[in-house]
């Protein structure tokens, strides 16, 4: 009796929600993607007939991963990690490469982004590692083996140049405050990117002088117990570095397309002939996606409507733009419909991670959380425009299959895993 | 606390993501329209302009096709081009030149290659095209003149300026639009409406099919076909009549309002105006500061009125009680105060009545009729009020309101003009006698001088001239068809309608009588001076008549300006008598009076003034005799249209 009702103890909440995402992309990819009259909604000659296929691929697998039982993921957890790892080294000699990246594995007539596979994969290692009895976070020892966790993949992704998959594992930061990170490494990240928009946007000296003030601030008013004076003018000197760092790293390390999108975020560009000349190229995309957006309006033009998404002119519109899909054609009714499914389904996840009574179900759930933020945050966020170009899919709406079963796998073991806390004890 | 910093964040970014999406597509938008889609290609459809006929159904405009040669550079395989210089009768260094400017331009987009070829180069040239890759032709549609006359009330096409596409979301760039005479009256009637293709563009530009199937097309609604008042033969009759002349004529059915005739010369040949050498001939016509064929006389030109005027001062004495139709007056060659003549005047007898006054063209006995209008008062003001008051009822004074765009008011000074002159109550009646015979402050257009002779004709009213007739499948304004009422009762105009009988029965235009037509009329003349070196010079008086006939059943009223013709009825009356013979009757019987028109120039008055000699005035100007003009003889200022192409 209790197997039975076990077997049906999953929260159909966050189901529902991943349905009605799923669904919604696919409406939205088939209005992006369809050339002329719909013939069959399973035409593989059209992306929107792929997606519907590897839709019901996504039935078999939540069905695969929700029959294996619970303690299978957190017992293999190091061997997924071990074979997704191997599946990233093997790219180096096997792998296709698409768009200048080399992410993909081509078998027969399909491609596999093994990248997409490491976030759930990684994501058990780490609730693994924490989740270990030895393990205590607050530890320097422990954080660098967790960060290395991360890092192993992070690197092989970032070095077969696939920067936006790689950005996502800085989502983990999350995953390690919720479980111990001491509180200064948060005031470190936040002061790093200040440093980092100062020191490119303006100059090194006015990064260091605002570093300075905040740092001899926090020295003489902010703390009861003052240390000696030696340590804010160590911190100082480390910001310098740091800020010259950054401008060095801007300068000399970052590859051409990825400054362009910086500096136009960051507005930098005063050159009009070279401002012309990246609006044509880079800010193209930008442009589209945010005309398209606005020309909605409050209500959208409507279902297979658009005029812009009909006439193809944002590009990757059935990929990573297709929120400007949803905006063209859904208004700002449909657009904040889809941010507010995506807030639900995010803080219907932290809730249900702090109900779980195994700390690996815990920080698997924060890690899933985490990641598809990342990802919504990203995705969404470059196409209206408010941080640069990272070029990462939006979890189950845009189009592709890695994508799809990546971001299903990675949800339905949470899932999986909730459905078993009665059980944990 | 450790477990809200994601749960935060998240909450935080869902909520900068909906205040961007509200700032995007809410706060930021301009309402969607179509039509600024720029991924939609709206491609519009252009109707037929409607046709223009004269009141008696004779086609006036019609359109015409013109064929422009355009090509698009990326597309021109190599050719022959001497066999298509040839066929477009243009040089190689011509081909050569126009292909790299349009190239310049756009190696992509299509170009003009050879603008506005007639039927017939087209019809060379269409056996061909499909040789010349890159090269075809499109269609456009010209006006097409069906008569040499009436450019002033026809006027013309053009094509819209920035200014008009800014301000009226309708036209766009190349689209054509009247510019003068009807085609600007009556425009939106003409045009018709665009229809408009919404086409879906991708992001190459390419076309992808009709957006949504084509349910927001439209079809172009033609233009309407109108019927206007002139009547073309009289018009063209009236044209001949003024060659050689400056001046206006203005021709009104009195019963209707109707303008049967409105003549400016000198005038030029309508077809100037279409086509290739457009914008050169208009130049020329512009820049022609001395003759101004584009400024219309009859419409525009302010004269003092002359005498016609002193009908309206015999019809307000007897409606002020001033006066009564026996009342005598005597002249001394002119009007005396105490010793001082103010006015002069001719040798006519003496004393005499009203009709006699305007019969005779007395100024005494109408600066005698003036003063008691104005001295009825108490204050000189009040009594220039009444008396401009009544003046302003014919119409004059201000824009008469008919369908033409241009105009001027005239001008008709009351109490308080004399008031801001002279200083309040400074002055009298003597100090602006001139008024009450059309010189002084008064001044008119001929149109507004028409209309008060038809105002007379009617006894009383008239309709405000217009020169629609009528619109196919539409009404004509209320206001063409409501009679305006003038301050003068009916009764007080047979005397002064007897007396404008008289002036061709026994007085001024005694000579101009036709025989048949019982016409009524009257004669002015009006001084006018020129600043020609910053001397004011007067030159030789203009010549004006008004008439209207038949006398008791008006079917047409008349006032015609020759500008420095000397005494009304030298020039201004016998085209009047011409003008009325060859409406009332349909052929001219008096053809004496006809040649005399036809074989007399003023060019060499006009001539003085530019000629930097000394000139004589009046009596001490002689008239120029030339040959008869004849319908055919070219008297436009700038050469016709040319059908050959003129390109090296």
């Amino acid at each position: 009796m209790q197997r039975d009702f076990r077997g049906l103890n999953f929260d159909w909440i966050t189901i529902a929600l991943f349905l009605l995402l799923v669904g919604f992309g696919w409406l939205n990819i088939m209005s992006a993607s369809h050339t002329g009259e719909i013939v069959s909604y399973f035409d593989m000659n059209h992306p929107y007939g792929k997606q519907s296929v590897f839709i019901i691929f996504t039935f078999a697998l939540i069905i695969l991963i929700l029959a294996l039982d619970a303690k299978f993921y957190e017992r293999f957890a190091s061997l997924i990690y071990l074979i997704s790892i191997l599946s990233l080294l093997g790219l180096f000699l096997f792998g296709k490469n698409v768009n200048g990246a080399l992410a993909w594995y081509s078998i027969g007539g399909m491609t596999i982004q093994p990248s997409e596979f490491a976030k759930f994969a990684t994501s058990l290692a780490v609730a693994k590692y924490i989740s270990d009895l030895q393990t205590n976070m607050k530890t320097f020892k422990d954080q660098i083996k967790a960060a290395g966790i991360i890092a192993l993949p992070a690197i092989l992704i970032l070095l077969q140049n696939d920067t936006g998959s790689t950005v996502v594992y800085a989502a983990f930061f999350f995953v390690f405050y919720r479980e111990g990170l001491q509180q200064m490494y948060l005031v470190i990240a936040v002061f790093l990117v200040l440093l980092s928009v100062l020191a490119l946007k303006f100059n090194v000296v006015v990064a260091v002088l605002v570093s300075g003030i905040l740092i001899f601030g926090h020295h003489f008013f902010g703390q009861k117990k003052r240390p000696s004076i030696l340590q804010p003018i160590g911190i100082l000197l480390v910001c310098v570095a740091v800020a010259f760092g950054i401008k060095y790293f801007y300068n000399n390390i970052l590859q051409f397309h990825q400054k362009d999108r910086i500096s136009l975020w960051l507005r930098l560009e005063n050159d009009p002939q070279k401002l012309h000349e990246l609006k044509q190229t880079i800010l193209y995309n930008l442009h589209e996606s945010e005309k398209a957006i606005s020309s909605g309006g409050l209500t959208g033009k409507g279902f297979m409507q658009g005029t812009r998404t009909t006439g193809k002119f944002v590009p990757e519109q059935h990929t990573d733009y297709i929120f400007s899909t949803v905006g063209e054609e859904w208004g700002f009714l449909g657009s904040a419909l889809v941010v507010l499914l995506f807030v639900a389904l995010l803080l219907r996840i932290l809730y249900l991670a702090e109900l779980q009574k195994s700390q690996f179900s815990r920080v698997y759930g924060y890690c899933v959380a985490s990641i598809l933020f990342f990802h919504f945050l990203i995705n969404v966020g470059m196409v209206m425009g408010l941080i640069p170009t990272i070029g990462i899919p939006l979890p189950f709406f845009s189009y592709g299959g890695s994508a799809l079963w990546a971001f299903t796998i990675l949800l339905f073991i949470f899932i999986k895993l909730d459905s078993n806390r009665i059980n944990e004890w | 606390m450790r477990k809200l910093l994601l749960l935060s964040t998240i909450a935080f970014v869902g909520l900068v993501f909906i205040a961007r999406l509200f700032y995007l597509q809410v706060y930021n938008e301009d309402p969607y329209s179509l039509l600024d889609d720029n991924a939609i290609r709206k491609v519009r459809d252009y109707p037929k302009r409607g046709y223009i006929y004269d009141r008696n159904g004779k086609l006036l405009v019609a359109n015409q096709p013109s064929y422009d040669v355009m090509f698009i550079p990326r597309e021109v395989k190599p050719l022959d081009t001497l066999e298509l210089c040839n066929l477009l009768k243009i040089t190689k260094e011509d081909f050569i030149n126009f292909y790299n400017k349009a190239y310049r331009y756009s190696p992509r987009l299509p170009s003009v290659f050879i603008p506005q070829l007639s039927r017939m180069e087209y019809a060379v040239l269409q056996e061909k095209i499909r040789k010349y890759e890159g090269f075809y032709i499109q269609k456009r549609s010209l006006r097409d003149y069906q008569t040499t006359i009436g450019a002033n009330v026809l006027g013309d096409i053009g094509e819209v300026n920035n200014y008009i596409i800014e301000n009226d979301p309708y036209y766009k760039s190349g689209d054509l639009i009247g510019k003068q005479g009807v085609e600007l009256s009556y425009e939106e009637v003409l045009r018709g409406v665009k229809g408009i293709k919404f086409i879906q563009k991708d992001r190459f530009n390419r076309d992808i099919g009709p957006y949504k199937d084509g349910i927001y097309d439209t079809l172009p609604e033609p233009g309407k076909d109108i019927t206007i008042t002139i009547d073309s033969e009289l018009q063209e009759y009236g044209e001949l009549l003024m060659r050689h002349k400056h001046g206006g004529i203005i021709a009104i059915e009195p019963g209707s309002g109707e303008i049967i005739a409105m003549v400016t010369a000198p005038s030029y040949n309508p077809n100037l105006l279409v086509g290739r050498q457009r914008s050169r001939n208009f130049t020329q016509l512009y820049n022609d500061t001395i003759a101004k064929p584009l400024f219309d006389r009859s419409l525009k030109a302010q004269y003092p009125p002359g005498s016609p005027f002193k009908v309206l001062s015999a019809l307000i004495g007897l409606q002020e009680g001033v006066v009564t139709t026996q009342d005598q007056f005597s002249c001394r060659h002119g009007y005396y105060l105490g010793s001082r003549r103010l006015t002069g005047c001719h040798s006519h007898v003496s004393p005499l009545s009203m009709n006699q006054g305007i019969a005779q063209s007395c100024n005494a006995y109408f600066v005698n009729v003036y003063r008691r209008i104005i001295d009825k008062y108490d204050k000189p003001s009040e009594g220039m009020d009444v008396w401009s008051n009544h003046v302003k009822s014919f119409g004059l004074g201000d824009y008469l309101g008919y369908d033409l765009k241009i105009g001027n008011k005239g001008r008709v000074p009351d109490g308080a003009f004399y008031d801001k002159w002279y200083g309040e109550n400074r002055w009298s009646s003597t100090y602006n006698i001139s008024n009450s015979i059309g010189q002084g402050e008064v001044e008119t257009t001929p149109i507004q001088l028409a209309n008060m002779v038809a105002a007379i004709s009617n006894r009383g009213f008239y309709y405000t001239p217009h020169i629609i007739k009528s619109i196919e499948g539409g009404t004509i304004d209320e206001k063409y068809t409501t009679p305006n009422y003038t301050t003068i009762d009916k009764e007080h105009f047979e005397p002064v309608v007897q007396g404008m009988f008289d002036v061709y029965n026994k007085g001024t235009a005694y000579s101009l009588r036709v025989p048949g037509i019982d016409i009524c009329g009257k004669t002015g003349t009006a001084e006018n001076f020129m600043r020609i070196n910053g001397k004011r010079t007067q030159l030789t008086d203009h010549s004006i008549f008004v008439a209207f006939a038949p006398k008791d059943d008006p079917k047409i009223a008349i006032a015609v300006f020759v500008e420095n013709g000397y005494w009304g009825s030298r020039f201004a009356g016998r085209i009047a008598s011409l003008m009325i013979e060859k409406y009332i009757r349909g052929e001219v019987t008096m053809t004496a009076m006809e040649n005399w028109i036809l074989t007399h120039s003023l060019e060499n008055e006009y001539a003085k003034p530019y000629s930097g000699k000394e000139f004589g005035i009046n009596r001490q100007s002689a008239l120029q005799v030339i040959d008869k003009i004849t319908k055919d003889t070219v008297v436009n200022p700038v050469s016709t249209r040319t059908s050959s192409f003129n390109l090296q």
